[in-house]
């Protein structure tokens, strides 16, 4: 058995415990199907045109940077210069 | 010991992708910020087994994604993120790409399988070579490979789906968008 995580709606996170040799199958069964009805290719074939790449980019970093570009917050800054500048360096 | 400063600065300069990577795999700021907290904690701790000149972030990526993968194997239930702080984030940049358009990539990304999501963010958003981005998960670089590539294809996939039926004069120009040939 293994942990896995899924997001629900809303930006839920939740997990459920999933046989992990059934959840294998299954991603083998579903993907290359996924992948052929999203380029109308054969499987083995999956290439994704450069403008859908650089969108998906576009977009995955934009909502990344969003949180990089909140910076250092005040807090963790400060704990890692105390921790720092302890003698022992030891937490 | 006391830290050297250089190293100090390494370590700060990367909390802010530390962050976001954190955000994107436990779904709250909350959580992240824990798990950023104490990631962090353990690094310093043990900061002789860093290699100096080696990747740093990608050594701080590995922890956390250590923590993270263990703190959860142990809670034995069903976890949510009630804050919805991160959808918050995901809503903030209209302007930009358009918020429905914007919207719809969340929901996207928020389907897909967590092992894709991560790979995709370590190389698409966090910058990382596949060949870190496998050291950090612990796997083959053609893992990560395969993973981003289908993450991408899922995502193109859901895109072109989800929604067709909320951009009716946009929906040929959304069709070229993401990837087109579909009837």
């Amino acid at each position: 058995m293994k942990w896995r995580f899924f997001w629900g709606p809303n930006g839920r996170v939740m997990t459920k415990t999933v046989n992990r040799e059934a959840a294998a199958q299954d991603e083998d069964k579903k993907v290359p199907d996924d992948m052929s009805r999203a380029t109308g290719q054969r499987k083995g074939e999956v290439r994704l045109g450069r403008e859908v790449q650089a969108r998906i980019g576009q977009q995955l970093r934009t909502l990344y940077d969003d949180v990089v570009n909140e910076g250092v917050p005040t807090h963790i800054a400060d704990l890692v210069h105390r921790l720092s500048s302890q003698d022992d360096g030891a937490a | 010991m006391k830290l050297d400063p250089a190293i100090r600065d390494q370590v700060l300069a990367a909390v802010p992708s530390l962050r976001a990577f954190a955000i994107s795999l436990s779904g709250s700021v909350d959580r992240a910020d824990d798990l950023v907290q104490e990631t962090l904690l353990r690094a310093l701790a043990h900061i002789d087994s860093f290699e100096p000149g080696t990747n740093m972030p990608a050594w701080l990526f590995t922890i956390l994604r250590n923590l993270f993968r263990s703190e959860y194997r142990k809670r034995r239930r069903e976890v949510e993120d009630g804050d919805g702080r991160y959808a918050e984030t995901l809503k903030s940049h209209p302007e930009q790409i358009g918020r429905v358009e914007f919207n719809e990539f969340r929901a996207a990304l928020a389907k897909l399988p967590p092992d894709q999501r991560e790979a995709l963010i370590l190389v698409g958003a966090s910058g990382f070579s596949y060949e870190a981005a496998a050291s950090i998960c612990g796997c083959a670089v053609g893992t990560i490979k395969s993973r981003v590539n289908r993450a991408r294809t899922r995502l193109a996939d859901l895109l072109a789906i989800d929604g067709v039926d909320d951009f009716g004069p946009d929906r040929a120009t959304r069709a070229v968008l993401t990837g087109g040939g579909r009837s």
